[in-house]
């Protein structure tokens, strides 16, 4: 369906949530150096399914996993450290979460954390950072500055410039507008097509409109199930199956 | 029908006009009450304090700061300053076991887990002892098993024991209550639970976590029974870990007992007052510079 090499695929993936399965069977191969994004109401497994990719599923209690998620044919649930997964696989969250330090320490934790300490090095990794964000000219004077002193729209590409600071090979966004203004979305939305250049990014989102501007290849979640994974011109225009038709068609959810 | 149903509007009425008095009435009193039993608070607290300074403030004289003790001057130095020594042995021993403890429970143990119920009613149950009883135990194993005799030190462990789970439970809630989009964000850049909390959480705690040690203080420097037992009533400067010690609580206690001089156990009174608003007063600040060094 998608000739492109996968960056990741998952192979049979089951979860469940104690007794509750949230994900059934999902195969997904996600292709490098474009945007996916996944569609479908809410509590249909897109954010689940997105935080099984870094692992963050792995701080819900109770939470099960069989099959496989591969990044670059190797099995992240198999032999790989977990913290050094997520350095390669980053994460955007719904809601902006700047720490509550300065700007400059807000990009600088990662490197930070994976042993970056010389400081002129710091420097140039927060410049670049906030340059690919767009960020840097409108904060350059205060980067001392506490980062929580920044607009929502602000905060959410200081955190887009946070995950990007530690160089990670994929970006996953789960609905990373959908607490900001449709000015700062759209910039957001920009943003993300410059960064397919060089990064994956696999985006959630509850917004259809925004699927079908920025990704590449969509799939449709329905109830724990990949109903649907194409290009997203044909999901919008030509779907194959009946439900992703009512769904993008606006019939439910 | 329609009779039946007139009749009972008809009731209504009155009724319900009754019942509006009724709760004008009620509103009235539970709007009263919070403010009565605010007022009742601070002004037995003010009263309180207004009676200590009054008997004490007349009585404060320069030899009650003599360096040394003796009968005719009853200086509350060497007391004073056990009393700060006593604070910062038992705060150097309860906190890091404390906010460990609370680190482990908050961030590590799963939640739900055996281990931590077991902790958790150990803890409740020590919050919960008369500190009469911690003085015992301090007594029959620091003084006496462990042969430390009445000493500054053996008085500091059972302080410590005593505050340790008020120290634990304000950490812990402390750190629960900081944000997990904050750890979110910490663990989706790679970061381990180590550097989270150090860099991420504590910070943010810090707050709460101060508070905690400003209550173990208050209730370091007000204990007197669990000391009696363990830090004895020696009225000199103590040479070293394991000399008897007397802090002020102490000190006042044995000299309203002894009865000779009540003006100046007034006058002690005043002097712990203040070294207890001092002492919050200043952890407050410390808190403030040290969040500031931290979030700036």
């Amino acid at each position: 369906m998608i000739s492109a090499p996968a960056k990741l695929a998952t192979r049979d993936l089951d979860l469940f949530y104690g007794d509750f399965q949230a994900l059934q069977k999902v195969n997904l191969e996600i292709p490098s150096l474009s945007v996916t994004a996944f569609i479908g109401p809410s509590g249909c497994g897109k954010t689940t399914l997105l935080k099984t990719f870094n692992r963050m599923i792995d701080l819900v209690e109770g939470c099960r996993i069989t099959g496989e998620v591969l990044l670059d044919g190797e099995d992240i649930y198999h032999s790989m450290d977990t913290n050094f997964l997520r350095k390669r696989v980053g994460m955007v969250f719904q809601k902006p979460n700047p720490f509550p330090m300065s700007i400059f320490d807000n990009i600088a934790y990662g490197p930070r954390t994976h042993g970056v300490r010389r400081h002129s090095e710091l420097e140039e990794i927060v410049e670049r950072s906030l340059r690919n964000t767009a960020l840097f000219d409108e904060v350059k004077d205060r980067l001392r500055h506490n980062a929580l002193s920044l607009s929502g729209g602000q905060q959410q590409r200081l955190c887009i410039a946070r995950a990007l600071a530690v160089e990670p090979e994929i970006l996953l966004m789960d609905e990373p507008t959908s607490a900001l203004d449709p000015a700062s979305t759209a910039r957001i939305e920009e943003l993300v097509c410059t960064l397919s250049e060089h990064y994956s990014i696999v985006i959630v989102t509850h917004n259809m409109q925004q699927a079908a501007r920025i990704s590449a290849q969509t799939a449709f979640f329905l109830l724990g199930e990949v109903v649907e994974y194409g290009p997203t011109t044909q999901i919008f225009s030509d779907p194959h199956d009946s439900r992703t038709l009512d769904y993008v068609a606006g019939r439910f959810g | 029908m329609i009779r039946s149903t007139r009749a009972r509007k008809g009731q209504r009425g009155p009724v319900q006009g009754m019942r509006k008095d009724h709760r004008s009435v009620a509103d009235r009193i539970l709007r009263v009450l919070p403010y009565a039993a605010a007022a009742l608070t601070a002004a037995l607290i003010g009263f309180i304090i207004c009676y200590i300074l009054v008997m004490g403030i007349p009585h404060i004289s320069p030899d009650l700061f003599a360096l040394k003790y003796n009968s005719t001057n009853v200086s509350l130095m060497p007391a004073l300053i056990n009393t700060v020594l006593m604070v910062i042995i038992a705060l150097l021993l309860a906190v890091p076991i404390g906010l460990g403890a609370a680190i482990f429970l908050a961030e590590y143990a799963r939640r739900g887990s055996r281990i931590v119920g077991a902790i958790r009613i150990a803890a409740d149950t020590l919050a919960g002892m008369p500190s009469i009883v911690y003085g015992l135990f301090g007594l029959l194993f620091f003084v006496t098993m462990l042969g430390w005799r009445l000493s500054l030190l053996a008085g500091a462990c059972t302080l410590a024991i005593m505050i340790l789970p008020l120290i634990i439970s304000t950490a812990e809630e402390a750190l629960r209550a900081v944000s997990d989009a904050w750890r979110e964000g910490s663990f989706g850049l790679g970061a381990g639970r180590l550097r989270t909390v150090g860099v991420i959480l504590l910070p943010s705690a810090l707050p709460g976590i101060i508070a905690g040690v400003i209550l173990g203080i208050g209730r370091i420097v007000g204990e007197s029974a669990a000391l009696i037992y363990t830090a004895g009533t020696a009225t000199d400067l103590p040479q070293g870990l394991f000399d008897s010690t007397r802090t002020l609580s102490v000190h006042m206690y044995v000299l309203a007992s002894e009865g000779l001089h009540l003006d100046k156990t007034y006058a002690t009174a005043v002097v712990l007052l203040v070294l207890v608003v001092g002492i919050n007063t200043a952890s407050l600040l410390i808190a403030r510079r040290i969040q500031k060094g931290l979030t700036a």
